[in-house]
């Protein structure tokens, strides 16, 4: 387990540089730049500005300098317990924005990660809550009208796209009933309409994946047997069946966390959430190069940490599997 | 049915859970001295980039500076003519080249710090620093080597135009006349003072990101200082008791709500979170036109939409083309049946009833002039005339407005024309190295003046973008500076406007309103041309 878990961390490394390198010189390629603005800058200023940022360096340079700041340079857990800074912790630094000249990539990300996580972990909550009883009910009642009703909801949560049913509760919820704020991330009340619009379209999947992985196993011959055994219903899915139908449901996991995390982009600017998803997309459109990086990077490494989870979380569901 | 509970359950539950909060009143609310508090609730488009007047350009910016800064001069509520701000007065020299503003006394920053003549010299040097890099500090540039110092030129600040001659009076010196220049004063926060001493306890005066600006730093000389700024939910700012005039001050604190998506700013408003929108989407005018005109505002908006010639490139290179296209566009029912705003068409460039100017000349001759003059350039009907490539940042509206013209051109001249779209920083590149032909654009004016439309037009100005070049309007537009009436001047402007309508650089579609929501009870808001409404004027009734 702890040879499997390092050679996967090991991967990682290469991974990630090729991620760094990609994002970091193709953005560079993009017509227009950080500075570039409807208002023209006279040349002057906007070599000033480059001199300003170090864009007059050479890109060779420029990259050199960028992964040296990159490079951890200090360990000082204890202080991500004053705020997600990682400069402060470990001393990467991911510099100034160009957007926001006034914060770092750095203070950014303090800033906005904390909300996409809050807002991914109740959409996600939501979304095992809902559809995992959603789907285990259609698989047992199986061709009866509450699997029809169950797989008529999951469907309709998969085709009703987020910027529809976000203004739709607002609609019914925030201005006709009058229950919640219409948008905004400010009471507590305000994490509900987001995490169920987030939460809905996973809610669905999960619902599907559920009743067709269980379907399959209660197929299987050793349901038959602990049947033939004489199991109650109720043990024969939670205890035998539920562990191997729910594999399904992991592999899915991995990726839906990673959708949640960076896919929250329309459900914040519905609902005007100052989460780290916006920044990730907007910072793309305003060449604000460094953001850019921030965000990709952290993303990256998200998206390989979920995925390394996922892999360990289904050799201990399912004994075929070995780390190796 | 032995587990069909759960579902059931857990719907309830978040229902419950809805239902057992309370709803969160935006509304102002609790008492303040024995009346309640009053607290104006501002959509206000994107994040702010910043707070530093030096280092920002956009509206919402704009918008909250205004709150937390005054100049030498403010703006009249009405029609933001510019009246005394931290300047109670003001003297001119015959030669209209010498400013001499003299300052209230006891004036003071929120921190209690006496404001003075130096912190206004300070601060234009700073902005004219070059390593600072400002990207507005153009709008000193009428002062004596205010350009060369900026550019790097001149490294003496002694000899730019700004003096303290003491500690209440500011002399600025130009280096041309500027007619308009207590208009840039009043509506324009780069001449607003900064607290240089706070600034310097942060950092070096020259770089952006001391972060001088966060909430609880920030030190100001308006009637608001800021008390809280949370990136992406809000930015607040409360009455200033050290301002001049704070007496006055009729609001308790302004909101300002960054909401980018403007169906969700509706929203908002809706539910009673905003008093005032930024915007509305332009589907829902008919319906607040309709169910609540008390709420909805259409006001004129000082800038002008207008499709840039790139006129070196065939065939727009040939004026006859360029006219004929903007003489085939049905700008009436553009506005009418595409644009929707309550936008006026336009038929020449400056924008009419600008500070007491309406351009007289007039594209006029409509579709069969357009036809006479496309056949003299050789392309009768439009045959064998090379493609033209219309350029637009990925928008609908725009995209709606250029497949309209599109249509009107092929209609009225036979001209076939394609549509190019690209994300917005694509676009200004495209256009900046005027790798284009025709493209989209428009120009929002930063004061109230008809130069701020004409000025751009001259040989090699940043934003002209057109390649377009005539000797005589340049010598105009000197010459219109020289004049010593208003009269004169705007004579002038005229002659300007007919050579634009006559020569098309760009050809003009419609004039901008703004159209946004603003709750009854918010008063002491006037319909004005920029957009910008003086904050400590403005009053909320709470009952």
């Amino acid at each position: 387990m702890l040879r499997f878990l390092g050679y996967r961390l090991l991967q990682a490394f290469p991974v990630m540089l090729i991620i760094i390198t990609g994002t970091f010189f193709m953005q560079r390629y993009v017509p227009g730049g950080p500075f570039t603005a409807e208002k023209a800058v006279t040349p002057e200023v906007l070599r000033n500005l480059n001199a300003y940022y170090h864009l007059d360096d050479p890109l060779w340079k420029q990259y050199r300098d960028y992964l040296w700041d990159l490079c951890p340079k200090a360990f000082h857990p204890e202080a991500l317990a004053r705020g997600l800074d990682l400069k402060q912790a470990f001393g990467i630094d991911f510099r100034p924005s160009f957007k926001y000249p006034n914060r770092t990539v750095n203070e950014i990300i303090a800033d906005k990660l904390p909300v996409s996580l809050e807002l991914g972990f109740y959409s996600l909550l939501f979304a095992l809550v809902v559809g995992l009883p959603l789907g285990v009910l259609a698989a047992v009642r199986r061709n009866t009208w509450i699997d029809y009703l169950c797989s008529s909801v999951a469907m309709t949560g998969i085709c009703v796209p987020t910027f529809v049913l976000g203004p739709l509760l607002v609609l019914l919820f925030a201005i006709h009933i009058g229950w919640f704020n219409a948008s905004g991330w400010y009471a507590p009340i305000d994490r509900v309409l987001p995490s169920l619009t987030l939460g809905s379209v996973y809610a669905a999947y999960i619902a599907r994946l559920a009743r067709g992985g269980l379907l399959e196993v209660l197929s299987q011959d050793f349901i038959r047997t602990a049947r033939a055994k004489g199991a109650s219903e109720a043990r024969v899915i939670f205890r035998h069946a539920l562990r191997g139908g729910l594999l399904p449901v992991v592999s899915f996991l991995g990726p839906a966390i990673a959708g949640i995390l960076t896919g929250s982009f329309v459900i914040e600017t519905i609902f005007q959430i100052p989460g780290l998803g916006r920044e990730f997309v907007n910072s793309a459109f305003n060449r604000d190069y460094t953001l850019v990086l921030g965000t990709v990077i952290l993303y990256a490494a998200m998206i390989v940490g979920m995925n390394l989870v996922v892999d360990v979380v289904q050799v201990w569901l399912n004994p075929k599997l070995k780390f190796e | 049915m032995p587990r069909s509970w759960l579902p059931t359950v857990t719907l309830s539950a978040v229902l419950g859970f809805a239902c057992g909060c309370a709803r969160q009143d935006g509304a102002a609310s609790g008492p303040a001295g024995g009346r309640q508090e009053k607290v104006l609730r501002v959509g206000n488009g994107a994040e702010p980039q910043d707070l530093d007047p030096g280092a920002v350009t956009g509206v919402p910016e704009l918008n909250i500076l205004d709150s937390l800064f005054e100049g030498l001069v403010a703006a009249d509520p009405h029609d933001l003519h510019p009246i005394p701000g931290l300047a109670e007065s003001w003297d001119v020299s015959p030669d209209l080249l010498v400013y001499t503003f003299h300052l209230r006394a006891n004036l003071h920053w929120s921190n209690g710090d006496p404001i003075t003549a130096e912190d206004f010299v300070e601060t234009y040097k700073r902005t004219l620093t070059p390593i600072f890099s400002s990207q507005i500090s153009y709008l000193l540039w009428s002062v004596v080597g205010a350009e060369d110092y900026n550019r790097g030129a001149l490294s003496d600040f002694s000899k730019v135009g700004f003096r303290a001659t003491d500690d209440r009076t500011l002399r600025v010196t130009l280096r041309r006349r500027t007619p308009y220049l207590l208009k840039i004063l009043a509506t324009d926060y780069v001449w607003d003072p900064l607290p240089i001493r706070v600034l310097a306890r942060y950092g070096p005066l020259d770089r952006k990101d001391t972060g001088w600006t966060k909430a609880g730093r920030l030190v100001s000389s308006g009637p608001f200082l800021l008390k809280e700024w949370a990136p992406d939910q809000k930015v607040v700012v409360v009455r200033n008791p050290l301002y001049w005039d704070a007496a006055h001050v009729k609001l308790d604190a302004i909101e300002f709500y960054p909401v980018v998506e403007t169906a969700t700013e509706e929203r908002m408003f809706r539910t009673g979170q905003l008093d005032v929108t930024q915007q509305l989407p332009v589907s829902k005018i008919e319906v607040y036109r309709q169910e609540h005109p008390d709420e909805l505002r259409v006001d004129p908006y000082l800038g002008v939409y207008f499709y840039r010639c790139n006129v070196t490139r065939p065939p727009l290179n040939d004026v006859r083309v360029r006219r004929a296209l903007a003489l085939a566009i049905d700008r009436e029912k553009l506005v009418q049946d595409v644009v929707k705003g309550g936008e006026e068409p336009a038929y020449a460039v400056s924008y009419p009833n600008d500070a007491g100017y309406t351009p007289a000349a007039r594209l006029s001759g409509g579709v069969a002039e357009a036809q006479r003059l496309l056949a003299e350039a050789g392309y009768p009907g439009g045959k064998g005339l090379p493609t033209i490539e219309l350029h637009y940042n990925t928008f609908k509206e725009h995209q709606d407005i250029a497949e309209a013209i599109q249509a009107m051109w092929l209609k009225n001249l036979g001209v076939r024309i394609t549509l190019r779209n690209e994300d917005w920083k694509v676009y200004l590149d495209s256009q900046h190295t005027h790798n284009y032909q025709l493209s989209r654009s428009g120009w929002i004016a930063d004061y109230l003046d008809p130069h701020v439309f004409l000025e751009i037009w001259e040989t090699g100005n940043g934003n002209n973008d057109t390649l377009w070049s005539n000797p005589e309007y340049d010598r105009l537009l000197h010459s219109a500076l020289d004049a010593d009436t208003e009269e004169g001047r705007y004579a002038i402007y005229q002659k300007l406007d007919a050579i634009l309508v006559q020569e098309c650089p760009v050809l003009p579609v419609y004039y901008y309103t703004s159209f946004y929501l603003k709750s009854p009870r918010v008063r002491g808001w006037w319909p004005t041309l920029l957009n910008i409404h003086p904050w400590k004027f403005v009053d909320l009734d709470n009952n």
